[in-house]
């Protein structure tokens, strides 16, 4: 490009959003640990209130701390903006609620992890939203699966536990053709290793408390949109295109057709649900992502060495990881991740659900846990924890065995957890 | 509101208000490129301090139809057709770049109608980059991104928004990608061929952003001492998007002005 240029995902991880405290120049992000905001006079309290000038009313709404990290994230995806909420399953009732009620309905790919599961197959039913599970590699299954209340497709850019890679120029396709926008997860992979939105994704969120932390300390999750759905022109979304009585009768979209989305979720989903995000934590969130152009690389470099053990042990009866040609996603996987495929993947140990169980006690450096994307290195058997309420039909469409094992690739010395592995798996074999 | 303007339909925000012929009238007209939100914070602001407001999307953008008008007397015409159509007869202008330019050309063509013009990052003349008029005139992304970095003042991108949790950026690129090919073009041309007639008597307050790379304010001083009554507010942190740069700034100096 002739002229200027954008600064570097390295630079804006480090300060979009921030620019040093005008009160007292402190550089480092500073934690404005307060529920509310002094008015100057009656009228700032009221232009506020009736959003006829920016700022800060209250913390459930919105936190100048939280505000650094949402803006950040907002840059680091190239959305519009975005919003913190108290976790990832947060953000993913905020994203269903803003734009639908009951009577709603949501067609997702069957691979999820449990807990999204839960909320769009049960939770979410009892209120009157329905959602159809189709398998997310068959595009045939999305289509049909469209109905006219339709309101949202939605899947994970690496589902879980399979690591299947979902097709999101494909299935935004699909999405756009029924007027409708497409909602990822894309916690596994964060914007280093890829671009949702550039791929046609139309809203994304993460668990922040996976790879954007990094830390295992903090709770939270962030809803962004690229502001790229045009709400008017599908006449689907009265929820943002009609007025609303519960805002003096605010029609989002004509306020603003970019931010129609965030506006009607902070002023509505935080007002009302409530599930904000604590300045604290948004402040322990943005140390992660300070370094996350660090630590990406390196989780990956270290996957594939554990990958490339695993892969040619005598233990071990398949390792599905999308960088091995034997993964059905292998070829999309060189398409949209070319930066690699992340740190979370799973494999078969055989013998079973003995020979699992065996295995994961034997462990010494992998801590044995429910979480992903920590700089340590974790594992876990999904048939037993984070997929147990699933049923068996369920499991086997997830992709999920009696002996799947699930590990999430730390920042530790490479050849500690190939020997912690190597230890488990032998011992394993003996059970 | 939707309005019928040559048989076409124009689009004008009205912060949720019916107008009344009691009130005064504001009329906001965007730049090049934009819609009638650009001026979100401070159309809603006078739409409930007592004013009808008009935050007009010009044709071709926004929600009115096309296609664009091709010159800013052309706009201004326009502009007098819209509040024809809903028998407002006096009436005020805010104008940001592009439409300081159109509200300068309503108050030159029909000074007995337009009572205070505001003119917020403005020069004149305002002349456009050939690099820049070239990527739009090809449709080229490189035009939106020009105009995104250039219309920001450097610290944007690693700032604060003033709207919590908004990424000014984002917001200026997720504009342009609803944009039809070619408006652009056709707005940047209209900027750059302007011929400002001279004759404006009514007051004029400008705003313009110290960091304003697009339209800097050394750009605008000779447009203002032509202009009997004018008076200029420099805001010090922002470039050419004041009202999302620094929007109670803006806010304030135009309750100030208008006042």
């Amino acid at each position: 490009m002739a002229g200027p240029k954008y600064p570097g995902f390295d630079t804006l991880a480090l300060h979009a959003g921030q620019s040093p405290d005008p009160a007292t120049g402190s550089r480092a992000v500073p934690i404005y640990q307060t529920t509310s905001y002094v008015f100057r006079d009656t009228e700032h309290a009221a232009s506020l209130f009736n959003m006829e000038r920016a700022g800060h009313v209250y913390s459930r709404i919105s936190n100048p701390t939280v505000a650094v990290l949402e803006e950040r994230i907002a840059a680091l995806e190239g959305g519009v903006g975005a919003i913190a909420t108290a976790s990832g399953q947060a953000a993913l009732h905020l994203a269903v609620t803003t734009l639908m009620g009951a009577g709603g309905h949501i067609v997702a790919s069957g691979s999820l992890y449990g807990g999204s599961h839960n909320l769009l197959g049960y939770t979410l039913k009892r209120f009157g939203i329905e959602t159809t599970f189709v398998n997310g590699r068959n595009l045939g299954d999305w289509k049909k699966a469209v109905r006219e209340n339709t309101r949202l497709l939605f899947g994970e850019t690496l589902g879980n536990p399979g690591i299947d890679v979902l097709d999101i120029p494909a299935v935004a396709e699909i999405a756009h053709q029924a007027k409708v926008p497409l909602l990822v997860d894309a916690t596994f992979t964060t914007p280093y290793l890829m671009k949702p939105f550039d791929l046609g994704a139309d809203l994304l969120y993460h668990s922040a408390t996976k790879f954007l932390g990094g830390h295992g300390v903090a709770i939270g999750g962030v809803l962004v949109d690229s502001g790229r759905f045009d709400w008017e022109a599908s006449g689907k979304f009265g929820t943002l295109t009609a007025p609303y009585a519960g805002f003096h009768n605010m029609d989002f979209e004509e306020e603003s057709g970019t931010r129609a989305f965030l506006l009607r979720a902070r002023r509505e989903g935080l007002r009302d649900f409530g599930a904000c995000m604590a300045p604290m934590t948004a402040f322990q969130i943005l140390q992660g992502v300070e370094t996350l152009h660090l630590r990406m690389p390196r989780h990956v470099e270290n996957t594939r060495k554990v990958v490339a053990f695993l892969s040619s042990h005598p233990s071990v009866e398949k390792v599905l990881y999308p960088e091995l040609p034997s993964h059905p996603d292998h070829e999309l996987c060189k398409k949209l991740l070319p930066k690699g495929a992340g740190a979370v993947f799973s494999f078969d140990i055989k013998g079973g659900r003995a020979a699992g169980k065996t295995f994961i006690e034997s462990l010494r450096v992998f801590s044995h846990l429910a979480n992903v994307g920590d700089a340590k290195s974790l594992v876990i058997h999904p048939a037993t924890t984070t997929h147990y309420r699933m049923s068996d039909e369920d499991l086997k469409k997830a992709g999920i065995g009696p002996g799947t094992v699930r590990l999430s690739v730390g920042l530790e010395d490479v050849q500690d957890l190939i020997d912690d592995l190597d230890r488990a798996l032998k011992a394993a074999s003996r059970a | 509101m939707d309005l019928a303007v040559e048989n076409k339909r124009a689009f004008a925000y009205t912060a949720a208000h019916q107008l009344d012929a009691k009130k005064p009238t504001m009329v906001f007209v965007h730049g090049a490129g934009l819609d009638h939100s650009s001026f979100g914070l401070q159309s809603r602001y006078f739409g409930y301090h007592g004013w009808n407001v008009l935050a007009v999307d010009l044709p071709g953008h926004g929600r009115s139809d096309g296609p664009a008008v091709a010159s800013i007397a052309g706009m201004a015409d326009w502009i007098f057709k819209v509040l024809d159509a809903v028998s407002i007869t006096n009436f005020s202008l805010v104008g940001h770049s592009m439409g300081a330019l159109v509200a300068l050309e309503c108050a030159s063509k029909q000074s007995s109608r337009v009572q205070r013009i505001a003119l917020i990052g403005v020069a004149y003349p305002m002349k456009v980059a050939e690099v820049f008029l070239d990527a739009a005139r090809r449709n080229d992304h490189a035009a939106y991104d020009m105009e995104t970095i250039w219309g920001h003042a450097p610290q944007a991108p690693l700032g604060r928004d003033p709207n919590p949790g908004m990424w000014m950026y984002g917001d200026t690129l997720a504009r342009r990608r609803r944009l039809a090919p070619g408006v652009l073009y056709n707005d940047l041309s209209a900027c750059n061929d302007y011929q400002f007639s001279g004759n404006v008597g009514c007051p004029a307050l400008f705003i313009l952003g110290k960091r304003d790379v697009m339209t800097p304010p050394r750009n605008a001083l000779a447009l203002s001492q032509q202009m009997k009554q004018s008076r200029t507010t420099i805001v010090d942190f922002s470039g050419h998007t004041l009202m999302a740069e620094a929007p109670d700034a803006t806010l304030d100096a135009l309750i100030h002005f208008f006042s």
